[in-house]
């Protein structure tokens, strides 16, 4: 029989909104299982190697987390369910059941990806996907970069390249300017978040950043040489080393859907309490929408609270209205930075679209269902589950998420090998 | 990044890497951009940093299919490409 762990909640994702779940539902004397496939606490807006560069509150929250008794266990990823009540859990490839009553996901998003011709080349990847490999040891100096994408993240991860030494020749917003202003006016009240936009902006003041731009092709033989940028009527040509391309985020909802959860558009749809459609399931953070780490530490906070049965704490009206006004912020930035047309049709025929399954664009007949794509193809089936083609072929092709299928992980076969003599 | 190295085998070859990195920032910082290749032969590479998008399998310790960007470097350590 293999070892049984049981908790009264577990959280995934130990990123801003599962901290700050951990924290509260621990605080509240429940047993609280933390599950995250990173090294360390904090996610992908936190991730770091020293606690000593993080922001204040990222080390605040996780000393609270810590202190109220949360377990976390890093390098450990959900592959399965057997229900809402049991996750099966690779625990650095040691599979175990945990038992739990209640779970809260924090689960975060990931990066939208659309495809265009050479984007398959070693060198191009994503925006935080580059800054992602900057804070886990890759050095930027002397590193020549261009940036295409959108939203909020783009003048922060230049600025941070930019000071880290490297050479950030371009930075290709695709929202037109028109729209960027608006969402700056709608900001209104808050012209914090603009000046945090001036700030990060200060900081590479000799680097372009051009709305109405993309990247429209990268080339090179073997790997990335040069990316071309559309920039208003013009092309232009970039030597480069990375090119970090990417085109906002899209909510990681696969474990939900897996829960049977019922989604709201592609994000794991919520009530007043972060309470998904099944019972004992909370949700909280970038999973439930994009939005940003603030609203999503109140989300977490309410989902911790409510899921240790404290209802009132988790009716609060401060942490209430800061979700709410997050809530709206995610819908204006839904708007301004959603791909253009131009964006989502780049590829060529020949380009590749499932990166998987080495599956091209031209491959795909138009009239086509997912489910006949599929079919003919393999597109979406190959072992990343369509979390890099999916999010490209709804933007694409107007196609609903990718069916959620076990394992969403795939484990080290030794790990499942041990669970099963284990279980025998 | 000032923290000490580690030697790690690439490829057959010792290697001084940060201690600290992941083996997918340790190979770019290396210049080894090849990580696995796809079914016609073609160069692939981590894109998202986060183990989402599986692009930078690896061979580490005679463990296949494993994504670099998630595995700490350690002393010792071999890891195999796609060359």
């Amino acid at each position: 029989m293999s070892e049984r762990r049981r908790v009264d909640i577990v959280v995934v994702g130990a990123g801003p909104a599962g901290l700050a779940a951990a924290a509260a539902a621990a605080a509240r004397g429940r047993r609280v299982l933390v599950i995250d496939q990173g090294l360390r606490p904090g996610g992908q807006v936190w991730r770091h190697q020293s606690e000593a560069e993080l922001p204040a509150r990222a080390r605040t929250l996780m000393v609270r987390a810590r202190n109220a008794g949360a377990t976390f266990a890093a390098e450990a990823r959900v592959v399965d369910i057997n229900s809402a009540h049991e996750l099966i859990v690779d625990f650095r490839g040691r599979i175990a059941p945990v038992g739990t009553e209640s779970i809260v996901l924090a689960t975060g998003a990931r990066e939208r990806f659309l495809p265009f011709p050479g984007w398959t080349l070693p060198g191009v990847m994503g925006v935080g996907g580059l800054q992602a490999l900057y804070k886990s040891g890759l050095r930027m100096t002397g590193k020549r970069i261009v940036i295409g994408g959108t939203g909020p993240l783009l003048l922060p991860v230049a600025a941070a390249l930019a000071h880290a030494g490297a050479d950030v020749r371009f930075v290709a917003e695709q929202a037109g300017a028109a729209a960027l202003l608006r969402f700056g006016a709608s900001l209104g009240f808050s012209p914090a978040k603009l000046l945090e936009g001036a700030r990060y902006r200060g900081a590479f003041l000799s680097t372009p950043y051009r709305t109405n731009s993309w990247i429209v092709a990268a080339a090179g033989e073997g790997r990335l040489r040069s990316v071309t940028v559309q920039t208003g009527k013009r092309q232009v040509e970039f030597d480069c080393d990375f090119a970090a391309a990417a085109m906002g985020l899209v909510p990681n909802a696969e474990l939900a859907q897996l829960l049977g959860c019922v989604m709201q558009d592609d994000a794991i749809g919520v009530g007043a309490l972060q309470e998904t459609s099944v019972a004992g399931v909370f949700a909280a953070g970038e999973c439930t929408g994009v939005k940003g780490d603030d609203a999503g530490i109140a989300e977490g906070e309410i989902a911790g609270a409510a899921a240790a049965g404290d209802l009132r704490a988790a009716r609060h009206a401060a942490l209430v209205s800061r979700r709410d006004a997050g809530r709206r912020f995610g819908a204006r930035l839904a708007t301004t930075f959603a791909p253009r047309r131009e964006v989502l049709t780049l590829a060529a025929p020949d380009t590749i679209l499932c990166r998987c399954e080495d599956v091209a664009c031209g491959a795909i007949q138009p009239e086509w269902s997912q489910r006949q794509a599929k079919l003919w193809t393999r597109v979406g089936m190959g072992v990343c589950q369509g979390a890099v083609c999916g999010p490209a072929c709804s933007a694409m092709f107007g196609w609903q998420g990718n069916a959620v299928r076990p394992p969403l992980h795939s484990p080290a076969v030794g790990g499942w090998s041990e669970s099963l003599t284990h279980e025998g | 990044m000032s923290d000490s190295d580690v030697t790690v085998s690439v490829d057959g070859v010792p290697r001084r890497v940060p201690a600290s990195a992941t083996v997918a920032a340790a190979l770019l910082q290396l210049g080894v951009t090849t990580f696995r290749r796809d079914l016609s032969g073609q160069a692939r590479g981590p894109v998202c940093g986060m183990g989402t998008c599986f692009e930078c399998r690896v061979t580490i310790d005679g463990q296949p299919e494993m994504r670099a960007c998630l595995v700490p470097v350690r002393e010792g350590m071999r890891v195999e490409t796609d060359l």
